[in-house]
């Protein structure tokens, strides 16, 4: 690891309040009449892919579209419950923009930039207007009004929700968009795609290879500049809350070619998902953190109870912990904090319900008080399909007996390095939505990822795809040697998963060893040690795996085995990056928990001097020694001050 | 608990499909999918292919996920979609047959697996509000009544799965598409297009769906519990304009 010059993110400077509008206007533009000799890949078309792909092709530009389902309805954004924020202020209960920034700033443990949260906060605005425009039918009040809620981290009422489908409303708002401009010919769409490489044209991003699902077949497609919008990585830890397809595969190709990767051990540990039941569970259920709004989070205050009904545990010999330990916010501090506080009393032997390796893995969500208070019906209306879904899983119902609960991989914070434009450092390839590293610091307040990836796509991506195409002339179609290249490449790895000299094990087989490494040494709590111990233990893993990887069918047909393979092997070095990342980063911050920088009654401690930039890593062409390159972070608005919630 | 499987097989759109027997040995609380993971996994390293079915978010909301277990579109248990049933729900069923959504317009792909890219294509055909990026005007400008935008939302819910066709003695895709037009010509927004339903009502008979006679078993296995009430919506809407 050595360092070079710091990085440079092209940030606007003057008053916080007029960069974004300032930057706009510095921003080149394309003239209408010469939009449509431009062209635009966008890969992903979940909320950020498809609102970014539908915006460029109002525009004018000729955009072609790609996703891995077998239509861009399926993406993950789809399963967010809980809402979106917005600075709309409806409640009069103090909200602004500003205000809005500095949860954010604060809620990242001041390792975001403020330039960039900023403009977020300030277009969070727009988005819940376009969004009411395209018809996402939002909660309303008996008035008719937009209604809303509050969220962790939040002590106004900020966020707009749809029943528990937000993701659902707002990404088949954004579907519906591009389906509008796919039947008017601007967009170019191809389910069951996945991207293979990125090709560089004289050092620019100027197309990908994909591999068609349905056939193997390999293409490749040229345009002006590449727009990644992959969504997130949790699936490196196998058991996550995201959907089984997610993966990193799109833009660790990038990182290969030379696009930096920020902050990789940035992953959020969602306090409320239900807890694990067996060893061959595929995938976690986040119960939504609205839930936290009116459910008491707590546990037996004595183990010798663990194994009792909850019902029967009297009011004095519960625990509600985080109203305990944080009597400001309560039951919505934020995320890293809860999940921190759950796994604490868990270690302490005071965890319910299913033993997992020997120890129970569950706290109670209790929602007997507020059915007392508000009734049952209230209580349903807000909550019912959360009930369902959990009653459906676990056949117990949370309206008779409280929940259980235990914290899961649920977000990446860390994803590709992006400047103010959201351009990477490869250039010409920007990145959007959870793809990226740009908003949410150290640790992602709920209600933000649905803001980020709509403003990224539907206001930010369009300004400033615009400023690059005006400076590029249209790319020639022609023989690129290029092209040739990045194929073979593609299929070589394919003959290479498909051919491991000693066949034995399957792709899950490896992911699932992957995923306990990373969740034992990588996960709520790091220490330098077992860091260590991961790294070692991920390279004789990687090394297996390429040794004894078994796929069987060909890569000529539609084969979901290879296709997993493939994911796998990219997230064998992708956690290898974030167990580097974890150890260099010597202090704690947000959902970062180094063991060693902790205060003395468990909070974390950062080390702003130290430890106040970005960490971007360079690909040198061996994964086990990647470079650090560092953007400082300047902090000209707020003071990091320490967290807290109490 | 102990399970004979018939799981069906075919290559390709073309090949000719058949049941293929297996036993296996799952827990109660495995969930269906799970099930055929372990059977995937047990196919894999004996080197045979696994079975192709489509799934993803494995929690009810993405769509993807599409079988048909003894007969019925997602299995026996009510509003639930296929990722979301579980092996202790069987518990009196232990020969299960598995097979893909059958239906002229959703051509099986292989195995389990369809294509159900007719459904885009009907929704390109007008399920949108036309409204450009950025030209919004602020959202509470428009008060919308609740139980409007409730009404909305229900419909809304739709997750394109494509059971309602897949049960259809008709094969139609009458009730996905009321689903959609009910929500978007409720809402104040989306009123202006009166030609909404005609137009995605053309393209459905287009795609080879069939059409409505009213059997009404879409409701019936519609995981979201879209009503045929939005059918009724659609129709007044359709004579309307
Ligand atoms: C269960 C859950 C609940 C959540 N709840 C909330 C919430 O209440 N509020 C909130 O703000 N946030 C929430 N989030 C976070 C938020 O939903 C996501 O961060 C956000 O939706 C991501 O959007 P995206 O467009 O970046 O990615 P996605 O929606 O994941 O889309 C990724 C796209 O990329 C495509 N793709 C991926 N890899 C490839 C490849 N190799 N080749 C081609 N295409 C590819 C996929 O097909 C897809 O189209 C939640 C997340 C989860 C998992
Ligand atoms: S109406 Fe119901 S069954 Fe039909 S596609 Fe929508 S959710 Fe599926
Ligand atoms: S896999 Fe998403 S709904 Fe079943």
């Amino acid at each position: 690891m050595t360092e070079e010059q710091p990085l440079d993110s092209f940030s606007p400077k003057g008053p916080l309040e007029q960069r974004w509008t300032q930057h706009k206007y510095n921003l080149r533009v394309v003239s209408p009449a010469n939009r449509k000799r431009y062209r635009v890949i966008v890969v992903g078309t979940g909320l950020a892919g498809a609102s970014a792909a539908a915006s460029l092709a109002e525009m004018g530009y000729q955009v072609k579209t790609f996703c891995y389902q077998d239509s861009p309805r399926r993406a993950h954004s789809i399963a967010a419950q809980g809402g979106i924020n917005a600075a709309k202020n409806y409640h009069n209960d103090g909200d602004s923009v500003w205000r809005l920034f500095y949860d954010m700033i604060k809620g990242g443990d001041f390792r975001a930039r403020e330039s960039n949260v900023f403009r977020l906060a300030e277009l969070s605005t727009s988005i819940i207007d376009q969004a009411v425009a395209q018809g996402v039918p939002f909660a309303r009040e008996y008035s008719g009004y937009l209604a809303n809620r509050s969220f962790g981290g939040a002590q106004v009422s900020r966020t707009f929700y749809a029943r528990g489908q937000t993701g659902q409303q707002l990404l088949l708002g954004a579907y519906q968009a591009m389906s509008r401009q796919v039947a008017e010919g601007h967009i170019e769409h191809f389910s069951r795609c996945e991207m293979q490489d990125l090709i560089k044209i004289d050092g620019k991003a100027k197309g990908i290879v994909v591999r068609d699902l349905l056939t193997g077949e390999l293409s490749s497609h040229l345009a002006d500049c590449v727009v990644l919008c992959t969504g997130g990585y949790g699936n490196a830890f196998y058991l996550s809350t995201n959907a089984k397809g997610c993966n990193t595969s799109a833009i660790w190709r990038a990182h290969k070619h030379g696009a930096l990767f920020a902050n990789p051990c940035f992953t959020q540990i969602h306090p409320t998902c239900i807890p694990q039941h067996g060893e061959l569970q595929s995938k976690l259920t986040l119960m939504s953190e609205s839930l936290r709004n009116d459910g008491r989070i707590w546990a037996p205050k004595n183990p010798a109870d663990c194994g009792r009904d909850p019902r029967e545990i009297p009011e004095q010999d519960r625990d509600y912990f985080l109203e305990r330990m944080y009597p400001a916010f309560g039951n919505l501090v934020p995320r890293d904090i809860a999940s921190r506080a759950v796994k604490h009393i868990c270690d302490d032997g005071r965890g319910v319900g299913h033993e997992i390796n020997g120890q129970k893995l569950g706290v109670y969500l209790d929602f007997a008080d507020a059915i007392k208070e508000q009734g049952a019906d209230v209580i349903n209306e807000k909550y019912g399909n959360l009930f369902d879904m959990y009653q459906r899983i676990t056949s117990e119902d949370p309206t008779q007996q409280p929940m259980r609960i235990y914290p899961a991989v649920h977000y990446t914070m860390g994803g590709l390095w992006v400047d103010y434009n959201l351009m990477t450092s490869v250039d010409g390839l920007f990145a959007g939505g959870e793809a990226n590293f740009s908003d949410h610091g150290a640790n992602r307040l709920g209600a933000s990822a649905l803001m980020q990836g709509l403003a990224d796509g539907y206001f930010i991506l369009p300004t400033t795809v615009s400023d690059y195409l005006a400076r590029q002339t249209p790319l020639e179609d022609k023989d690129y040697p290029e092209v040739q290249q990045a194929m073979n490449y593609s299929q070589s790895r394919l003959d290479r998963l498909l051919n491991a000299p000693e066949p034995k094990q399957t792709p899950d087989y490896f992911h699932r060893r992957l995923g306990k490494i990373l969740w034992d040494h990588c996960g709520m709590a790091r220490n330098e040690f077992d860091l260590k111990q991961a790294i070692e233990d991920i390279q004789q893993l990687r090394e297996q795996f390429w040794r004894e990887i078994k796929v069987s069918g060909n890569d000529k047909q539609l084969n979901q085995t290879l296709e997993r393979a493939g994911r796998v092997a990219d997230f064998m070095e992708l956690g290898e990056l974030m167990c580097i990342d974890a150890l260099s980063r010597e202090e704690s911050c947000g959902c970062h928990a180094r063991v060693e920088h902790l205060t003395a009654n468990g909070e974390v401690q950062r080390h702003d001097n130290d430890f106040g930039f970005v960490s971007a890593w360079q690909f040198t062409g061996d994964v086990v020694q990647p470079k650090l390159v560092k953007e400082p972070l300047h902090f000209d608005f707020v003071s990091p001050g320490i967290r807290n919630y109490q | 608990m102990k399970f004979i499987l018939h799981i069906w097989r075919q290559a390709n759109p073309q090949a000719k499909g058949f049941f293929e027997k297996h036993e296996l040995e799952v827990e109660a609380e495995s969930s269906f999918l799970e099930m055929l993971d372990a059977l995937n996994e047990r196919l894999i390293t004996l080197g045979k292919e696994a079975i192709v079915f489509d799934h993803d978010c494995r929690e009810g909301i993405c769509g993807s996920c599409s079988l048909v277990i003894n007969g019925e579109p997602h299995g026996r248990h009510r509003a639930t979609t296929t990722c979301q049933q579980y092996m202790r729900d069987y518990q009196d069923q232990n020969e299960l047959w598995i097979e893909p959504w059958r239906a002229t317009a959703f051509p099986v792909i292989k195995d389990l697996m369809v294509d159900r890219s007719a459904f885009d294509r009907i929704i390109q055909a007008g399920g949108y509000i036309p409204v450009r990026t950025g030209a919004a005007p602020e959202a509470n400008t428009q008060p919308v009544a609740k139980p409007v935008a409730d009404k909305a939302f229900d419909a809304a819910t739709c997750i394109g799965c494509g059971a309602c066709v897949a049960v259809c003695p008709n094969a139609s895709a009458t009730l996905f598409i009321a689903a959609k037009v009910s929500h978007l010509s409720s809402l104040p927004q989306g009123q202006l297009d009166h030609k909404r339903p005609a137009k995605m009502l053309a393209k459905m008979e287009a795609e080879g769906f069939g059409s409505c006679s009213n059997y009404r078993e879409c409701e019936r296995v519609c995981p979201k519990q879209i009503r045929t009430d939005t059918i009724v919506t659609m129709n007044k809407l359709l004579y309307q304009s």
